[in-house]
């Protein structure tokens, strides 16, 4: 069968592979860049197991054949973590508040939050609104309270610490050393 | 024994939350699931099943067109041994050999290096079948349109008495009926079933997603007739499993095993999604007639249940899982006459299997829709009805258990009041329902006195209602009756070489956070750290039967043993150190010269059933579980009256296992619980069609998504139960038994119409309003 050739920066890396024609990215993924971490519950787009993200876009990596991601930039779960290996923000979140259960879902799951705190870099998301992003990810075991939990944490560790500090000001019993602190993160957003 | 508590506080992890162990590989992506795994040589499976629900096998024709080259191809001819898949009963073959009595029923293997290829064979296999008349449905299995199973299609029946039923509901000021009926449930873990087997030696390696190795060990030994040291089996890292990877892995794996056996090559069987649904067990769907007594007071009397179950076309685990919910299907009240009937009946549908709750969902469904419609009758409350009825300590159960300890069913019930804050919001919502009402006459009437023609309603048309709804329930702990007498699991905990203690089940992790919670309790009683602690992989070669993973046994039962392990671990460490052991670094320089000195060191103990427990098999007399676990729930819920959809807006729920050893992970355990319930009340619905799955699908088999989902607060009632380890009972399968009763009530609360059988689809809500306008 004929091949062709496809290249995409894979998590930070650039990659070739010669595939055939209508190989899905899953499989190029899972079998000939020998990355497990993007998983199948489907195969039909339903369950988001095989998300990735495709030029910072969350999309199902089971619908799209490897051909249409020639150019892109790829990131999987193995690309989540920081430099060196370290956990994420977000992997982290998962870790110690219970996001993860049986951990089949986890890979895409991370995706699309990651997907979700690029969008909303700098705000914690409200949890409908990490519900809603996550909707198209399948998880059978959690109930989704701790993966939205987790998000949401996340998220807010990701913001800076002024800012945070302005946001929890109106409501906690503000100090008045704390009032100053926001003042000061409100004047210098 | 030395205490070294007085010394140095021993490190305290149980109770508290420590990050999940099995997280860290999880959230990278480097777990390796079965399907992760490469093994060099492998050829892919695939299964030729049965189209027809019932028939006889008259040939089976290879297409002659096919390349058959590299295709290896396996039927019962080729199995060594004998051709069942070993369980309850000795009744279903690994491959049809010439009856067929269930659609999909696997009659051939095929496999072939390249999947595709593997794939298309399959499809070049033609099966000739003559086809039979089939039962389909239990009421045309009772009628014996066809036999099933015996000359009844009968499973299991069994009866409980206690005092004299018909007396009770003579003398009762009131006699409620009532019929229920649960559908089937897919378990749906988001990870197909697979296994991957190859010969090791002179005998068998298999490897899969399962949730219980020595299920797999054993019925491979039968398959194929060989001595328990010549099977291995290991459990891989499992997406999920909920029942539904209890008992069919050893089919999946005789499979596997049969194509490796006689290739000599190792194959692997992966399940797409749509055979995973169309061929694997679900939970039985049920049908329960209630008749109950009760006194104007709101004290019930008596119960007379009668429980049907569809079993499928084998036994698989259908004797069990009635048990449980005979036992269960009196609730969690105080009843002076009891009588439960019950029976498992045979069909000629695929085997309906283990599902969390095992057979007790179903059955206090139908309780607490009962109690909610005896409330009503009675115009009580229902929380009152509940408190006024719900069991204590003292109270004797139908089987004539009497609850010693640890009973925390009006606990749950008062804290789950207090979250939802009950009384309030319902009175809220039936005002607001009753204003709604009546804006929406005066609307209509304005409309009908001047229409606009061609006008759409607006959005604010929208006729929506909203209520709320309470239910309570009880799950015993552990396997039923004798169960885990019989069982007589062994657990152990050995020295490491490099001086850390080692544990060795064969409980599976299957995303409960097993490994964690095991780490907790024999750190703990060893003094040291638990990610200090090594669980060894679940390996039928390394690791003694401490019984399957399933019935909410995992940490109360086989904890138990490794609490016990590690006290008597740690007393023999300390007396040859003469000293006490605080923390990892003098454990392990304490384990270390024991090694050199004494040898290895492994510490194993069996399960002794806790002092006054009695059970009789026979007559269904005794302590059906050592303790029960108690959960209560209230859910709100919006219905759009000319949809038909219901929406849940909250749930509340406060849980009674004893003391939570990880309270994050057991909350973890109750919302997922939680959110199966939920899709099983309301959108989970197997369609059928001459006996066979058409929407096995999740483009057409919907469960819930996080968009659907409300958020769950969760609260533990702390009880401690003297024989749980740390005080813990169970809590895996409790969170399926209350939520779909409550989502009945609240719709019952919401809109006045009571669905008596789940899921309340917005087609079956729609025919109920429908109903109720006409009469
Ligand atoms: S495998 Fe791609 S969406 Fe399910
Ligand atoms: S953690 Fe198991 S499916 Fe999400």
């Amino acid at each position: 069968m004929s091949r062709i050739a496809v290249t995409f920066t894979l998590n930070g890396a650039r990659r070739r592979v010669r595939v055939a024609p209508m190989k899905r990215l899953l499989d190029v993924l899972r079998e000939d860049c020998a990355l497990t971490g993007t998983k199948e519950g489907c195969g039909e787009g339903e369950c988001g197991a095989c998300t990735v993200l495709i030029d910072g876009r969350a999309a199902n990596s089971c619908l799209i054949p490897a051909v249409h991601a020639d150019g892109a930039t790829l990131v999987t779960v193995e690309g989540l973590a920081r430099r060196g290996g370290a956990l994420s923000a977000l992997q982290q979140a998962f870790v110690t508040m219970g996001g993860a259960q049986c951990g089949i879902c986890t890979p895409g799951i991370l995706v699309s939050a990651q997907e979700l705190l690029l969008r909303s870099r700098g705000r914690v998301p409200g949890d409908a609104e990490v519900r809603e992003a996550l909707a198209g990810n399948l998880c059978r075991c959690t109930g989704y309270q701790k993966i939205v939990d987790a998000v949401r944490a996340a998220a807010r560790e990701a913001m800076p610490a002024r800012a945070r500090a302005a946001r929890r000001a109106p409501k906690a019993r503000a100090t008045a050393k704390a009032r100053r602190t926001a003042k000061r993160a409100r004047r210098a957003r | 024994m030395p205490s070294s508590r007085t010394l140095k506080p021993a490190p305290v992890s149980v109770g508290v939350s420590i990050p999940k162990l099995e997280a860290g590989e999880k959230v990278t992506g480097r777990a390796r699931y079965v399907d992760d795994i490469a093994v060099p040589g492998v050829l892919h499976g695939r299964t030729v099943r049965s189209t027809v629900a019932r028939g006889r096998i008259i040939r089976v024709e290879l297409d002659p067109a096919f390349d058959w080259r590299g295709v290896v191809i396996a039927d019962h001819k080729d199995i060594p041994g004998e051709n069942v898949v070993a369980l309850i009963a000795d009744d279903q073959p690994l491959l049809a050999a010439d009856e067929i009595r269930h659609a999909e029923e696997p009659i051939l293997l095929v496999a072939h290096e390249d999947a595709e290829r593997a794939e298309a064979a399959r499809m070049a296999v033609r099966v000739e079948v003559e086809p039979l008349p089939a039962a389909l449905t239990v009421e045309d299995a009772l009628a014996r349109t066809a036999l099933v199973h015996g000359d009844d299609n009968v499973f299991k029946e069994i009866t409980i008495e206690r005092g004299d039923v018909e007396r009770g509901l003579a003398e009762s000021d009131l006699v409620v009926e009532g019929e229920y009926r649960t559908g089937w449930q897919e378990q749906l873990y988001i990870e197909n079933n697979g296994m991957i087997a190859e010969r090791d030696g002179d005998g068998l390696l298999v490897r899969g997603s399962l949730q219980c190795p020595y299920y797999v060990h054993k019925a491979l030994m039968r398959i194929f007739a060989l001595a328990p040291d010549r099977v291995r089996v290991i459990q891989t890292v499992t997406g999920g499993g909920f029942g539904g990877k209890e008992e069919y892995p050893s089919m999946i794996g005789g499979h596997a095993a049969l194509l490796a056996w006689k290739s000599g090559r190792p194959v692997k069987i992966v399940y797409d999604r749509l055979e995973d649904i169309a061929a694997t067990t679900k939970r039985h769907p049920s049908v329960t007639r209630m008749r109950v007594g009760v006194m104007k007071n709101g004290r019930l009397v008596a119960v007379d249940a009668d429980i049907l179950m569809d079993g499928g076309a084998y036994v698989t685990l259908s004797p069990v899982v009635l048990s449980r919910g005979a036992i269960h299907a009196a609730g969690a009240y105080r009843w002076r006459d009891a009588r439960i009937h019950a029976r498992a009946v045979a069909t000629h549908t695929p085997p309906n299997g283990a599902f969390r709750g095992f057979g007790a969902p179903q059955t206090l469904f139908a309780t607490e829709c009962h109690l909610d419609r005896i409330a009503e009758r009675l115009g009580m409350d229902p929380l009152a009805l509940r408190l006024a009825n719900a069991v204590r300590i003292g109270d004797v159960t139908p089987t004539g258990q009497v609850l010693k300890e640890s009973v925390g069913a009006v606990d749950v019930l008062t804290r789950t009041a207090a979250m939802a804050d009950w009384t309030r919001t319902r009175e809220r919502l039936t005002r607001e329902n009753a204003a709604a009402a009546a804006h929406e006459t005066r609307r209509h009437r304005r409309r009908a006195a001047a229409p606009r023609p061609g006008s759409a309603p607006a959005p604010s048309a929208r006729r929506l209602r909203r209520g709320i709804g309470l239910s309570l329930a009880l799950h015993g702990a552990g396997f039923t009756g004798s169960g885990e007498v019989r069982l007589a699991s062994r657990a152990a905990i050995s020295l490491g070489a490099d001086g850390r203690p080692v544990i060795l089940t064969a409980n599976t992790e299957i995303g409960q956070g097993t490994i964690t919670a095991f780490s907790q309790l024999v750190g703990e009683a060893l003094g040291v750290p638990p990610s200090f602690v090594i669980v060894h992989d679940p390996d039928t070669r390394a690791v003694p039967d401490s019984g399957p993973t399933v019935a909410s046994r995992t940490v109360m039962v086989v904890g138990g043993l490794l609490e016990q392990c590690a006290r008597a671990m740690r007393e023999r460490l300390e007396l040859f150190a003469e000293t006490p052991i605080a923390g990892a670094d003098e454990f392990r320089r304490v384990a270390k010269r024991f090694l050199r000195e004494r040898g290895p060191l492994k510490i194993e103990r069996q399960y002794e059933k806790p002092p006054g427990i009695t059970w009789d098999d026979d007559t269904y007399r005794g302590d059906a579980y050592s303790v029960f676990s108690y959960a209560g729930c209230a859910v709100e819920v919006e219905v759009d009256l000319d949809t038909g959809e219901t929406t849940v807006l909250n749930v509340a729920t406060a849980h009674d296992i004893g003391r939570a050893i990880h309270p994050v992970l057991a909350a973890g355990q109750v919302e997922g619980g939680t959110v199966q319930a939920l899709g099983w009340a309301l959108l989970e619905d197997v369609r059928w069609k001459d006996g066979r799955v058409w929407n096995h699908q999740l483009t057409n088999y919907i469960i819930p998504t996080s968009a659907d989902t409300p958020p769950i607060h969760v609260e533990f009632v702390d009880d401690p139960y003297t024989y749980g380890p740390r005080g813990a009972k169970g809590v895996g399968e409790l969170p399926m038994d209350t939520p779909a009763p409550a989502v009945v009530a609240a719709i019952a609360h919401a809109t006045g119409v009571r669905a008596d059988e789940i899921p309340v689809t917005p087609e079956r809500l729609l025919a109920a309003l429908a109903a109720r306008e006409k009469s």
